[in-house]
């Protein structure tokens, strides 16, 4: 029998469970509204390293090591690591993966990688060929603005429409065991969407569209309604995206209006001065691996949907006039 | 792709475009236009008080010119390297990146930036990233001027 | 007195006008573009005789803005090419804005050299 149900969603026949998750944090997110709900926050950008790719690289690494710790594995024990990150050739995973000594699958899809590797991940639970498998990202904001944007240093204003490159990193086990929760039930694999946006400092408004095309077919697929989810939450569209999101599902005729969130407008607080929100794969990761999947162990919330956007365009695309493509992946967690 | 298709796919974009432009904030122009003014300003007139200076101090108008550039470079790399310069910019824009020691911030920031990937194809290659363009035109432009200046004197 | 308020009025209108071109024109003009149309634009005004009354009435309002480093260049060159003929027009823009370009460039390094980004 196809697990495949309608054009783009997958369902697990046996839902791969969660085992452990663990998330870590700069500073400037440990201020945030959910600073207690991270496993680690961090002093500051460098994290004992030389320098900042060194960091985000290492937050990664403990961020996959505390995850299989919770659960007393030794990294030997995990069978398959798939992980990414934005910066070029995916190096703060590769150099990770490095020192872990796990079997290692590189995945990039900018700021949406934290579902393309659950989903991946699960599959290849699901699937039989493996039984312990470690799906991590993350992003650091000193090592993505100087790979996309201006350096540091340089006096520029930021525009309203421009999100924060979240610093975090997150990892979520998966176990092909009987008993427990929560479980990734489905998924929901996304196509490149395009509407001609190219304003690399408002990409809320390059994914939005995306996103509300995954979430449309999801529902499409699954024939679900949109209040079957207690929560849905984007991954990175910023407060300009969400509007832009809740316009487009009025739209598309997503009633009754679900019940949505964007983990970057949730990320930070409004006296934080990111703008419009904030944005990279730890986004998404942060929130999933922090108070996300804290709320649904504790049966705060049963159903979640998360669906983590990417902007995959590169400066030099950019520079070259190309508009974003954008993608959205959407991954069904639930308490069953 | 078939034209009608394309078409619609058009139509569906521009429609997209639309709803981007009423839903995304508008900079505040007029605040961030009284901020560059009164920044940029206070900066040129601290420029003013410098060649002033330097001239009651004999120097000639060009080289008090030249020391006041210098003056203003030293002091915007000063505050890059002790990272207040960028704080400023957020919310001066232009009045911090118009004045000579916006385009010496752009320097210094761009040098900065690469130090961990070595002082001589980090800082040394990079130092000219943002300020490189900027000399390019500069100079060509003179060199055409100064053409054309002997094209039409002779 | 009055030299210092010139310059603050004449410089502060030059970044009015950088200001209302970045936000008016978002996002397809930078700082960037700002820097390299600013020394642009002055140097070609300066061609064309336009800057240096400016520079007369406003002082460092007008030699301050990155457009005033342009007008060094240019008038510079004009100078040399007036002593030196064509060789001039190669050597005078640098030689005038020696002192600035090289000042920029050394005391860059050493910041890089000397202070770490903080962010």
């Amino acid at each position: 029998m196809s697990k495949k149900q309608g054009q783009q969603t997958i369902v697990f026949t046996s839902p791969p469970l969660i085992s452990s998750w663990a998330s870590l944090v700069g500073p400037k997110e440990g201020q945030g509204p959910w600073g207690e709900d991270f496993d680690q926050v961090l002093d500051d950008y460098l994290y004992d390293e030389q320098t900042w790719e060194k960091a985000e690289s290492k937050m990664l690494r403990e961020a996959v090591k505390q995850a299989i710790s919770k659960r007393y594995y030794q990294p030997s024990e995990i069978e398959l690591l798939i992980s990414g990150d934005l910066l070029n050739q995916i190096v703060s995973a590769n150099y990770a993966a490095r020192e872990l000594s796990i079997p290692f699958l590189g995945m990039y899809g900018a700021c949406s990688t934290m579902a393309e590797s659950m989903l991946t991940a699960a599959m290849a639970v699901d699937g039989g060929f493996f039984s312990r498998v470690v799906a991590a990202v993350s992003s650091h904001h000193y090592t993505a603005e100087r790979q996309f944007r201006t350096p540091i240093e340089q006096g520029v204003q930021k525009s309203a429409t421009s999100q924060w490159t979240a610093t975090a990193a997150g990892a979520v086990l998966l176990e092909a065991v009987p008993g427990g929760n929560p479980r990734i039930t489905s998924a929901t694999i996304g196509q490149v969407i395009d509407m001609g946006q190219s304003d690399a400092a408002n990409m809320g408004s390059a994914m939005a569209p995306a996103a509300v095309k995954t979430i449309k077919a999801h529902f499409d697929d699954l024939n679900r309604s949109p209040d079957y989810y207690d929560l849905i939450v984007t991954g990175d569209l910023g407060k300009v995206g969400m509007a832009l999101a809740q316009e487009l599902f009025i739209k598309e005729g997503l009633l009754p209006q679900p019940n949505y969130s964007d983990c970057g407008v949730l990320l930070y607080n409004d006296r934080q001065d990111v703008n419009s929100g904030g944005s990279g794969c730890g986004s998404s990761a942060a929130m999933l691996c922090g108070p996300l999947l804290k709320k649904m162990s504790e049966g705060k919330i049963n159903k979640l949907l998360l669906v983590a956007t990417g902007a995959l365009m590169s400066p030099t695309t950019s520079f070259q006039g190309e508009t974003i493509p954008s993608i959205a992946h959407a991954v069904a967690l639930e308490n069953i | 792709m078939d034209s009608a298709s394309e078409q619609l796919k058009q139509a569906e974009i521009d429609e997209y475009d639309q709803l981007v432009k009423k839903i995304e904030p508008k900079p505040p122009v007029v605040k961030n236009c009284i901020w560059a003014f009164v920044v940029g300003g206070l900066i040129c007139a601290f420029g003013q008080l410098l060649i002033n200076f330097l001239m009651s101090n004999g120097l000639n108008q060009s080289d008090a010119g030249s020391g006041t550039s210098v003056i203003l470079i030293f002091l915007a790399t000063l505050f890059t390297g002790l990272g207040l310069y960028d704080e400023l910019g957020k919310y001066a824009g232009a009045g911090s990146i118009v004045p000579i020691t916006g385009f010496a911030n752009a320097i210094v920031a761009s040098a900065m930036e690469f130090r961990r990937e070595g002082y001589i194809f980090g800082v040394g290659a990079r130092i000219f990233s943002v300020a490189g363009p900027t000399l390019v035109f500069g100079f060509t432009v003179a060199v055409l001027v100064g053409l054309l200046k002997i094209i039409f004197t002779s | 007195m009055n030299s210092l308020f010139m310059a603050f009025l004449v410089g502060g209108a030059f970044c009015i006008i950088g200001q209302l071109i970045m936000d008016l024109t978002k996002p397809a003009i930078t700082p960037g573009h700002i820097l390299v149309g600013y020394i642009t634009i002055g140097a070609i005004l300066s061609g064309l005789g336009i800057y240096q009354p400016i520079v007369d009435f406003a002082g460092a309002g007008a030699t301050v803005p990155l457009s005033g480093f342009g007008h060094l260049l240019t008038q510079g060159t004009i100078t040399a090419v007036q002593q030196k003929g064509l060789l001039g027009a190669l050597s005078g823009g640098v030689e005038a804005a020696a002192a600035g370009i090289t000042a920029a460039i050394v005391f860059g390094y050493l910041a890089a050299v000397l202070f770490n980004p903080r962010g």
